[in-house]
């Protein structure tokens, strides 16, 4: 085993132990925090080069597993991989981290917990890549939780903020909601193969013989027991992933930090769900590449993909659009892995994952440069004040939209639609995907007008929200958005049908350079189709926010204005937060009080009955005590109940009475016992 | 070991502290206080020497000490630890001080309060030692009467009710464990654990008793689950089990949070403790024949009152509940790992998986339970004694460490992986699933709704923006911190490693497995 596999498990531990020193800094140490977090980012980062040209070399999996603890005779093992998966996922989050730590130094400057920001994203990215190099679905859930704990401190990070407190509760607890069929899944599966490391010479449980036994075995309902355990532990790639209906926490998150919602809420953390997919893939594909697990996959992608982009076009806020977006592609990716297996979904998470960093460090550095406004009304002509960011943020607007040919997102979310056309089961998620495709660079289009473009709507100087001239950000952070620019564009070219590296990667293959493999089944048409598509939604874009200038922050959207009721129902994300208020949140509330009720009532009623019946009982035999019967068994009494008083000189009168009871009744009983056993 | 009676020495350390402080007398606070403390850090060094020299890959009986006490009444002086007796002995002593740190700002009679305090320990440690039953429910009802003072003079507002309610209830529940045992004595006079356990086991114990009490035909066909539900009864209402836990709540709210402490972190296991130590050996034909309710009641447990948690406004009361919560767990566990009595490997090793979680999770919910009360303690000393959930308020702005360690100590109980509430939770669950899937599969609401409930408690008290009434609240003293840390650093650290506990416990509980096993 070489250097690499064996010392894999530093590339999470330099940043988790950057976090622990970093926890125990003092708010002033602003600059060894930074340096503590980007230096073990740095250091993961070349680390995960390493593995990552290890495995170009060897392929994999490779993997360490050791015992954690025992039970029995049984040891229960954890340990860590690296196969393709891992090694383009660790570049992939070291890499976005590392630029994200460093444009936080500018974004994070004048916050006053600037130490404990650094502190949160260090150990968020210990979790991330703890989850990345895991062999053990336990390893790796407990890592999922670290991260869904970081995502709640860094949601919450403004703490004082009610918004944002609420927000990041209800980012755990929706995720928590998804972790419990995870967790049961986890059980299921641990039950069924003995063992929840992925790879182990032959005996792991995502190879051949444990996967045969568990199709094999039925269970209550007619589906093989790996439908089941594939489907709950997709429960929680949905939860962290944000597919619908358990998506209503990402929007809420923006209330985080803007770095944070770049690495966490859309490039690394919101990724893992999918990630998660491909992990467990052959499980997923246990029934076969169309089986029930796969189905429900597909149709959970190819639904969010829908929702979120139908969302996105209403709304206001850049993040919010933004976050919409992401759920949007989450289910593109959730689509792909469904219709077309790893290779499919993963490229289009790594593509989404650079741009749209960008796009949310874009984001960041508008809301900055207009000290804080986040409302695309309150915006406009901002190409003029930063045009650093606007043209990056044109270039991540394109390769989310999937722009032809030169930008990733197209090669990536082609290959989507590609294979969701050659899907077996039905088209439907085809033509999803592509109406989704079509809404997608319609509202990139028109976030773009809306901010860059027109008149300048920034409340003006000496109005209650003035701000002041919007300013282009500071050279730390627009040097990593170039950066991420570069790969917006450049990622998509390992990724193309006629040189199909990534894939040929993942699959631990070689890929050679085919221009012929364009005429391929399909691929021109659907192509086309797309290219059609995104130019079609651009220029409804433009038809609505670009023919004419947008120059009133309180004129009406363009597109508002033809369907009003749809388009506030659409600005209210469908209601579906209000429908979980009076349902699922309604009766939780409701349940609670039952059970206080009852603990009041019943159970507690219960006790209180006994209680005056015994005194009652206890008052009867007092009169009978004094009236009939003379003070000789009083005494008797007495002697017994010495502690009994000692007590009850504390007490008033009634409970004299209910000791004597006890005693007079273990007295009598004792008694009777010994009577007969004699 | 070496000829000296560790175990005697151990139960004697605190009772001779506890006398050392009285006769102090209640001059020099601080003086008292320290050797109170003192004592108690004595007893821990001695618990973990205990440890130190205890092999944990044997599951029988080590330091053990017997000598002739009352011979007409069979009543043996008979001491002895297994790893479970190991393990309670260990959170015994490491909750007391933590307990008494916590009650450091009382000041009223401080003498009897330590005392008392000391006294509790004395009996806890005699309590999980004693193999004989005459001298275990000595020390088992003499721990009611400091905990009742301890509530009742030291208390809440309410503190007579609940310190009554306390007391009769644990002592009614006593009573009926008494009789059980009495009616055991009369047919085989012995009361030694172990004797009783092997006539159990060879299946003569009831017959035997049936043969002496039988005078009725009722009794006759009735007697032997009368004796079971009587010492079931004594152990339902100590750990508790719902419905048998209405005097938690009041008795956890009105006592001094200190003595809260004591009563969830150390005096809670006493039931469990009971139930793997005594039920389940002498009374398992009988459990047997009703597991399946006790499977609902446990599972009811843990849904319920994790809700009720959720409909709690009082600090103290939404830990309280969130306390039985964390016990039904272990019950759970038990009751699954009892009602399947196949032989096959697979099934044997999740039981022990089940059994050495459920053994993980009292010691974690000991300590776990023991910091957040202690942090209440401390929250409650800065707001003049305030606990509501909602009498605070955005207090991270000016007690940020406090908060940051809280934090640690609630998603503990939470039971986030990397701190020590994971492991138990999981090893449990990971048991359960495979012989009671239902049961599992329903409880781990009460996973969820601890989650919702414990991030309510964060989001009121500590986010939002900050109630203008504790704009001069102080942060943690150097002298807190540094006696949180080592409670704090071994939560991390049995949540990274617990092994460190599995390592103690396992054998025993490949012990009590087979035992059942055996009984079949």
């Amino acid at each position: 085993m070489t250097w690499i596999v064996r010392n894999l498990w530093l590339i999470p531990a330099l940043p988790m132990l950057a976090a622990g020193v970093g926890a125990l800094l003092k708010q002033g140490s602003r600059k060894l925090a930074a340096s503590l977090a980007i230096g073990s980012m740095g250091m993961s980062f070349l680390l995960s080069l390493c593995a990552f040209a290890h495995v170009l070399g060897h392929g994999g999996p490779e993997m360490l597993n050791f015992g954690w603890l025992q039970f029995g005779t049984e040891w229960l093992r954890l340990g860590w991989v690296l196969d393709p998966l891992t090694a383009v996922m660790l570049v992939m989050v070291t890499f976005v981290g590392l630029l994200i730590f460093i444009y936080s130094v500018g974004y994070m400057e004048h916050d006053e917990n600037f130490t404990r920001f650094f502190c949160f994203l260090a150990l968020f990215a210990g979790g991330m890549l703890g989850v990345v190099i895991a062999n053990s679905l336990l390893l790796l859930f407990m890592c999922w939780e670290i991260v869904g704990l970081t995502s709640y401190l860094l949601i919450g990070f403004w703490y004082a903020n009610p918004k944002a407190a609420a927000a990041a509760k209800k980012a755990f607890i929706v995720t928590r909601i998804g972790d419990l069929g995870f967790f049961l899944g986890m059980m299921w599966l641990y039950a069924q193969t003995g063992t929840l490391l992925f790879y182990d010479g032959g005996a792991g449980c995502m190879e051949q013989t444990a996967l045969a036994h568990m199709v094999a075995q039925g269970t209550v309902v007619g589906m093989a027991a790996s439908t089941g355990i594939a489907l709950l532990i997709f429960c929680g790639a949905a939860g962290k992933s944000g597919q619908v209906p358990l998506h209503v926490w990402l929007p809420d998150a923006m209330e985080g930090p803007t770095p944070v919602s770049a690495l966490i809420h859309a490039a690394t953390m919101v990724a893992a769900g999918v990630f998660l997919v491909a992990r467990i893939y052959p499980l997923m594909s246990a029934g076969g590449a169309t089986s029930t697990a796969l189905q429900m996959v597909t149709w959970v992608g190819a639904t969010t993909a829908v929702f979120g982009a139908i969302i996105a076009v209403a709304q206001y806020d850049i993040k919010r659009i933004l976050a919409y977006s992401t759920v949007s592609q989450l289910g593109y990716m959730m689509m792909g892995l469904g219709v077309g297996g790893v290779s499919v979904g993963m490229f289009h998470l790594i593509t989404h994952a650079f741009f749209k960093a960008l796009l949310f460090l874009g984001a960041g550095s508008v809301i900055h440069g207009c000290s804080g406004e986040q409302d695309i009304r309150r915006m406009g002509g901002l190409r003029k004040y930063m045009p650093v960011t606007f043209a990056v943020y044109a270039v991540g607007m394109l390769a989310l939209c999937g722009f032809p040919l030169f930008f990733s997102g197209f090669w990536s979310k082609d290959e989507i639609l590609h294979a969701a056309h050659g899907w077996s089961i039905s088209q439907a998620p085809f033509y999803m995907g592509a109406f989704g495709a079509l809404l997608t660079a319609f509202y990139m289009t028109r976030q773009v007008y809306y901010v860059f473009a027109g008149a300048s709507r920034l409340p003006e100087e000496g109005t209650e929200h003035a701000v002041h001239t919007p300013h282009e950000s500071p050279a730390v952070m627009t040097v990593p958005l170039v950066i991420l620019a570069a790969f917006a564009v450049l990622l998509g070219f390992i990724g193309t049908p006629a040189w199909p590296w990534f894939q040929a990667f993942l699959d631990g293959q070689h890929a050679a350079l085919n221009f012929a493999a364009f005429h391929g089944e399909g691929l021109l048409p659907v192509m086309f189709a797309s290219s059609l598509i995104v130019f079609a939604g651009l220029g409804a874009g433009w038809w609505f926010y670009g023919r004419k200038p947008i120059m009133d922050a309180d004129a009406a959207d363009a597109v508002g204005k033809l369907q009003p009721q749809i388009f506030s129902v659409l600005g209210h994300a469908l209601y579906v937060d209000a429908l979980y208020r009076v349902t699922v949140q309604r009766l939780n509330a409701w349940w609670a009080r039952a059970c206080e009720w009852m603990d009041r009532w019943i159970w507690n009623g219960a006790v209180q009955t006994v209680k005056y019946t015994v005194l009652g009982l206890a008052k009867l035999d007092d009169f009978v005590d004094t009236n009939v019967v003379n003070g000789g068994f009083d005494e008797g009494c007495q002697t017994v109940t010495v502690g009994g008083l000692i007590l009850s000189l504390l007490q008033g009168g009634r409970v004299q009475s209910y000791m004597r009871m006890i005693g007079a009744a273990l007295i009598v009983l004792v008694g009777f016992m010994i009577w007969s056993a004699r | 070991m070496n000829g000296i009676p560790w175990i005697s020495v151990l139960t004697a350390v605190p009772i001779v502290g506890a006398l050392a402080v009285l006769a102090l007398g209640g001059r020099n606070k601080q003086l008292t206080r320290w050797v109170a403390m003192g004592f108690s850090l004595l007893a821990l060094l001695l618990t973990l020497l205990i440890w130190h020299h205890f092999n944990g890959a044997s599951g029988a009986m080590q330091f053990q000490e017997r000598h002739v006490w009352v011979a007409m009444l069979g009543a043996d002086y008979r001491v002895g630890i297994d790893g479970l007796g190991l393990l309670m002995l260990l959170l015994a002593a490491v909750v007391v001080p933590i307990g008494m740190a916590a009650s450091w700002q009382i000041n009223d009679r401080v003498p009897l309060y330590f005392a008392l305090v000391l006294l509790l320990q004395s009996c806890l440690f005699g309590t999980f030692t004693a193999l004989n039953f005459f001298h275990w429910f000595i020390f088992w009802e003499l721990s009611l009467i400091p905990a009742f003072f301890l509530i009742r003079i030291w208390g809440g507002p309410k503190r007579a009710p609940a310190a009554m309610q306390f007391l009769v209830y644990t002592m009614v529940g006593s009573v009926a464990m008494l009789l059980a045992f009495l009616a055991l004595f009369l047919a085989t006079h012995t009361f030694d654990f172990t004797e009783l356990a092997a006539l159990a086991q060879s299946g003569q114990l009831m017959p035997a008793v049936v043969a002496k009490l039988s005078g009725h035909r009722f009794m006759t066909q009735h007697i032997a689950m009368l004796i079971f539900a009587g010492a079931f009864l004594g152990f339902a209402v100590k750990v508790p089990i719902v419905p048998f836990h209405t005097w938690l709540p009041d008795a956890y709210a009105e006592a001094p949070t200190g003595t809260t402490i004591l009563l969830t972190g150390a005096m809670s296991k006493m039931g469990l403790y009971g139930i793997l130590r005594i039920l389940v050996p002498i009374f398992y034909p009988q459990m047997q024949r009703v597991l399946t309710p006790l499977l609902w009641l446990a599972v009811a447990t843990i849904v319920l009152s994790g809700y009720s948690a959720l409909a709690q406004k009082d600090l103290k009361r939404i830990f309280a509940y969130s306390s039985i919560n964390h016990l039904g767990y272990c019950l759970l566990a038990i009751f699954a790992v009892l009602k399947f009595t196949g032989n096959d490997a697979a099934l044997l090793s999740q039981k022990y998986a089940a059994m050495n979680g459920a053994l993980l999770q009292m010691f974690n919910h000991g300590l776990t339970a023991a910091a957040v009360f202690w942090f209440i303690a401390l929250l409650e000393k800065r707001s003049g004694g305030l606990r509501g959930r909602g009498d605070f308020g955005g207090l991270r702005k000016v007690v940020p460490v406090m908060a940051g360690l809280m934090g640690i100590a609630l998603f503990s109980s939470l039971g986030l992986p990397g701190l020590n509430g994971f492991a138990g939770e999981f090893l449990i669950f990971k048991g359960v699933f495979p012989l009671a899937g239902w049961a599992a599969a329903l409880s781990v609401l009460g996973l969820l709704v601890t989650a919702i409930f414990i991030l309510g408690v964060i989001q009121r008290v500590f986010t939002g923006p900050l109630n203008p009434l504790w704009v001069t609240m102080s942060d943690l003293t150097a002298a807190e911190r540094w006696s949180l840390a080592p409670v704090i650093a071994l939560m991390f650290a049995l949540g990274l490693y617990p092994q460190m506990v599995l390592a103690v416990t396992n054998s025993t509980v490949m012990q009590i497995v087979q035992q059942i096993k055996l009984a079949f």
